[in-house]
Parts: C-alpha cells; structure tokens; sequence
C-alpha cells in the first residue's frame, strides 16, 4: 500500500505525525529511529524569546493519562534555529509549533520560520491550557481566533498554515469555522483537557500550577468525536489526535474524516513508539484491504 | 541479532525478589553486558501494561553484569507495586542506560552518602571501583539486612547509622555534616537518597565548601529530554532537564529550593 498522504500543498510519506511537546525538537529520538521515516515531526511550541516555564511539579500521571503544567518552556526561536534545526535529518518533514501572546508576534515568528527551507508546515497553537497570556482564550474566541491566524497568514509565505484547536469550548464548529475563514489551511484537534490532581495527604494539587491539560487514552473518545464534528463542518485537511496508541486508534481517525494523525503521550511510553506505529499502521491497512487513504478517509456509516 | 547497546527493547525478568522486608524488591532483567555507569539510570514499563499506567518509571542502575541488569527498588505507589507482581519469564520494556553519573575522583576520598534505597547505584560502584579512595556512610531505616549493604561493606569502608524516631534523624544529620566538614578542600561526596538528605548534604557542602553531587529523584515521563516534566532549577535560575542534564548534579549547580 501506498502509505503517502496529501494535505493540500503538504505531502506527507504516511499520515503519522508525532505531537508537539512530546517529541522534543526530535533529536531527543534519533538514538531510537529515522526521523525521516514518520509522516512528521511536529516540534516543541516554539516562541520568539525563550520561556522558563512553570515551577515543579509539571507532570502528573492519571489514570489512562496524564496532566501537564509544562508551561511552555522553549528556548526562543534563535536558538532554536541556530542548534537544533540544523541537526534534524534532512528528508524530515518538520512542523513548527508557534506559541505567542499577541497576533503580532505569531505573525513575526511565522515571518521568520516562513524563510526555513526546511519547515515544511506552521501549526498554531491557540489551544495552550498552561500559559496565563496568549494561549487558550485565543482558541476560545472566534475573534482572537480570527485575528492570530490572519496574522500567521499574512507573513506565513508559502508554508501552509495548520491551526490547532482546543477542546476546552462549548462548540469547537464555531472556532473551527472563524479560523478557516480566516485562511487556515488545515486544522488539527485535539489540544488537552483542562484538568486537575490533587493529594489528600498533602491537601496539594499534584502540580504547582493547580490545573493542567490532560492527554492521553483518557481523551480518545473526546478527540474522536470532535474531529467527527469539525469534518463534517469545514472543507480543509484535518489532523487527529488525542489518546492515541495503537494502530487502530489511528485508523480510527482517519475513518471519521482525518488526513492525518499526530501521537503524543505515546512517545512516553516507549520512545521508538511513533517509528513502531508507521509499520504497524501499514500492516493494518494491508490487512484490512485498504487501497490508499483516499478511500478509506471519512467511510464512517452514521 | 540484537545490540547489546540497542537503546530500547523488551528484555525477560529474569528474577523478581521481594527483600525481607517486602517493601523492596530486587529485579534482574536479561541484559547482555552493557557499558553504564554508576548513577545511570534506566526507564522501565512492563511489556504488558496497556493503557492505565502510561508513564514508565526511572530506576538506577543498581549493577549490570554478565547475570543481567539489576535494580532494588522499593514499593510506593501504584508502578512499583505492579512491578513487583513481575514473575520470571515477563518481558519489560527498558531504555538505557540514561543520564549522567557519579563522577570519582581517583586522586582524593570519595565519601558515598546513601539513604535507604539510595544505595542501589553504589553496588555497582563498589564492585567496579575498588579503591583506597573510596568509603560509605549509609542511612537507613529498616533493618540492615533488607539493603544489599554487604555487598558494598565486605569491599570499601563502610558504616551504617539506623534512624528511627527524630533523634536519630538528627543525630544522623551531626554525623553527615561532620564527614562533609572534614573532606572540605581534601575531597568529595558522592550522594544519593530522599531528597530531605539531599538538601542536607547540599547545605554542609556550600557551608564547609566541600565538593560534591547528589542524585535527584524528580518525576519523569520520557526520560530522553522531551516532555520537561522533570527539570531540576540550577542556582542561576534555568530549569534543565533532570534526565538528561542529571540525574546527577554538582551541588553548586543546582538549587534544591531550600
Ligand atoms: C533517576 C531516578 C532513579 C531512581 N532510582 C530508584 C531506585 O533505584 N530505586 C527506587 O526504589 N526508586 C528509584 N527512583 C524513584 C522511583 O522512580 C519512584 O519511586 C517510582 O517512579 C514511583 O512509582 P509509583 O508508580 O510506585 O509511584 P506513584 O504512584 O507515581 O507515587 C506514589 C508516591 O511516590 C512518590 N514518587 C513518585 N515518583 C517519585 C520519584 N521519582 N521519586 C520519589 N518519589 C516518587 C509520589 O510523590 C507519591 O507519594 C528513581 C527515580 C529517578 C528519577
Ligand atoms: C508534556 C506535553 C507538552 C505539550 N506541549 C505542547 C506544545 O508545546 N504545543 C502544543 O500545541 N501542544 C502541546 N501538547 C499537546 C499535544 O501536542 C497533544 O495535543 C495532546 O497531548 C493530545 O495528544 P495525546 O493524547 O496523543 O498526547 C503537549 C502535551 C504534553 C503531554
Ligand atoms: S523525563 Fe521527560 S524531559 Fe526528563
């Protein structure tokens, strides 16, 4: 089978993308596969300056999942540019993940990434749980929705413009729409929950940031039925995740409508997970008499 | 055919033994003969887990030889617990050996700082490393004969302080800063346990200006640089990762938030 997809003016060798902030800027993997080998790498949200992050503890793990209070910590986009990209395989499709607090610094940093011959796609994270600015009251309010991702596009060059969506809305249709209208290229979905631990010795939240986003198993059948929402009601390539770690999780996705897929608490079950996955999905598919993508995408039967 | 250095695969338990005191358990995987180091860890997660736990849990090396790779760990929680139903012939799903170790200084005493379970990655340590140089104060709480202290006493100079009630915690506390005052410009400790020790140790070697390192036990879901769930704050302010950049920090490096 051929396993190539085709999002658009972005083409990818198989629809398995790894998530942002679960994959580092991907050279933490490369002792456990070829990057080139993944549909992708979406990298670590990357902003203009460097953020510290918030205090520990970050993490915290739940049942069938985990919560995170990471808070964004980046080292700034010129490091960035100046010692990681550089050592990211060639033949690697890489998607940033841009984080800022104002359109005008989404668009700058979509203006300077735009001049990477070797970014291939711009995913905009309005969706962010963790961060007190920016964030997710841009992906809250079709409004600020509207307003970053003009600002993305109108700098972006010819990087197609991927925009990440928060499931912590009433109606995730109304921002899917807003950011479309505004000049999305693709959406992906799911970001994570908003969520909470706490210790009943302690009396503390497990993290130092009280709440925190929740990704993993636990969120499958949320993300699922939000990308079956935004399928249905927008005409732009949609990426799937949330909870993803098998094969047939990923089938899944795409049998409600996705082009794509990005795993990401998955990684941390394994590191040569995602790598695992590309050949697992392949087989899959074969076995199941899949011809391409195209005619297995969206066969859902409501 | 498998690399004996292959970063991540399913090895077999080999052996699965609850110590006299069931609350540690020492594990043998089948590991054909690694280069790790003492202070090193690995990240392990049962074949079989599924969906429930997601996270793997970090261990130190505690030795890696010709019989497999070893770890003591003792039970706290819901990973450790199912880890030590583990029976012979499982498979366990490990990634190593990870970070940075204790680093000797051949030259001058190393004086090993080990709390309870603290000890596990100085077996390795004793065995390989045997040298004049080398010495061990042990904290503990249960008795003993539940710690592979043996193994580390029939071979450098060792002695153990149990701690009981507060007392003996303080008394444990004098014992600590007198050895740390006495290696100041002279040599180094070597440290390991909760992190309550940790912060002590770390507080007589800035007062007496001793050199030494100290190994942090922070959360972790990846343990290859990725998540930043497990950063450690250095004095200058940074939070680096614990994983990659540790476990195993100078004691000037890193700021224990004390
Ligand atoms: C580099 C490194 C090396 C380690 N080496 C050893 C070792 O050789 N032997 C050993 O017994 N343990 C070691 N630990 C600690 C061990 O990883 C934890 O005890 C284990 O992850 C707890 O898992 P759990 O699911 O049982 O606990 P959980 O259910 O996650 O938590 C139960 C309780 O344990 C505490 N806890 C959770 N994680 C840690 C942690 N990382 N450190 C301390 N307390 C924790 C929690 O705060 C909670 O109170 C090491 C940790 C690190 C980071
Ligand atoms: C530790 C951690 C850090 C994350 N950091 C980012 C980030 O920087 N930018 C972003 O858009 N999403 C981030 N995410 C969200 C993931 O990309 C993904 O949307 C979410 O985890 C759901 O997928 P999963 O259930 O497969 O993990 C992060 C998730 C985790 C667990
Ligand atoms: S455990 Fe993930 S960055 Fe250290």
């Amino acid at each position: 089978m051929d396993q190539t997809v085709k999002l658009g003016s972005l083409t990818l060798k198989n629809p398995v993308i790894t998530a942002s902030g679960t994959f580092g800027y991907g050279l933490e993997f490369m002792r456990y596969g070829d990057l080139s080998a993944l549909g992708g790498i979406c990298l670590k949200g990357i902003s203009l300056a460097p953020r510290a992050g918030n205090p520990m503890p970050r993490i915290a793990e739940t049942p069938c999942g985990m919560l995170n209070a990471i808070g964004l910590q980046n080292v700034g986009v010129e490091k960035f540019l100046k010692e990681k990209l550089p050592y990211i395989p060639a033949d690697t499709t890489v998607i940033a993940n841009l984080y800022a607090q104002t359109p005008e610094d989404f668009g700058e940093l979509a203006a300077i990434f735009s001049e990477e011959d070797k970014i291939a796609a711009l995913e905009v994270n309005i969706s962010c749980p963790n961060v007190r600015e920016g964030g997710v009251q841009f992906g809250q309010d079709p409004h600020m929705a509207s307003a970053v991702v003009g600002a993305v596009k109108k700098r972006a060059g010819s990087k197609p413009v991927i925009v990440k969506l928060s499931p912590n809305v009433t109606d995730v249709r109304v921002i899917a729409k807003a950011a479309v209208d505004a000049g999305a290229d693709m959406l992906s979905l799911i970001n994570t929950l908003s969520g909470m631990a706490v210790d009943i010795r302690t009396r503390k939240s497990r993290l130092a940031n009280v709440v925190g986003g929740l990704s993993g198993p636990a969120i499958k059948p949320v993300a699922l039925r939000m990308v079956h929402q935004v399928v249905q009601s927008v005409n732009v390539p949609v990426i799937g995740m949330g909870g993803i770690v098998s094969a047939e999780d990923v089938l899944e996705f795409i049998l409600v409508g996705a082009h794509a897929v990005q795993v990401g608490t998955y990684n941390f079950m394994r590191p040569d997970n995602a790598f695992r996955l590309v050949e697992e999905v392949r087989v899959l598919a074969e076995s199941l008499g899949i011809a391409s993508w195209d005619d297995y995408r969206g066969t859902l039967k409501v | 055919m498998i690399d004996s250095q292959t970063p991540c695969r399913d090895l077999e338990v080999i052996s699965c033994t609850p110590a006299k005191d069931p609350s540690l358990v020492d594990l043998v995987l089948s590991a054909p003969g690694w280069t790790c180091k003492p202070g090193q860890f690995v990240m392990i997660r049962p074949a079989h887990w599924g969906a429930e736990l997601v996270w793997p849990r970090p261990f130190s090396v505690c030795d890696v030889s010709d019989q497999g790779l070893r770890i003591i760990f003792q039970t706290v929680g819901r990973g450790t617990r199912r880890l030590a139903e583990l029976v012979s012939g499982q498979k366990v799903t490990v990634w190593g050996p990870l970070g940075r170790w204790f680093r000797i200084d051949e030259a001058r005493p190393n004086l090993i700082l080990a709390g309870g379970v603290g000890i596990a990655p100085f077996v390795m340590l004793a065995r390989r490393e045997k040298t004049d140089n080398l010495s061990m104060l042990f904290g503990h709480r249960l008795d003993l004969e539940h710690y592979p202290y043996a193994e580390i006493a029939d071979r450098i100079k060792s002695e153990a302080m149990q701690q009981k009630t507060m007392a003996d915690i303080a008394e444990f506390e004098t014992v600590l800063s007198e050895r740390i005052k006495a290696l100041a410009g002279v040599g180094q400790v070597l440290a390991c346990g909760p992190e309550p020790m940790l912060k002590v140790v770390r507080k007589y070697c800035l007062l007496h200006g001793t050199d030494g390192q100290v190994s942090l036990e922070n959360r972790m879901a990846c343990g290859v640089g990725a998540c930043l769930g497990c950063v450690g704050k250095t004095v200058a302010g940074d939070y680096v990762q614990s994983c990659v950049h540790g476990p195993v920090f100078d004691v000037r490096e890193i700021d224990l938030g004390d």
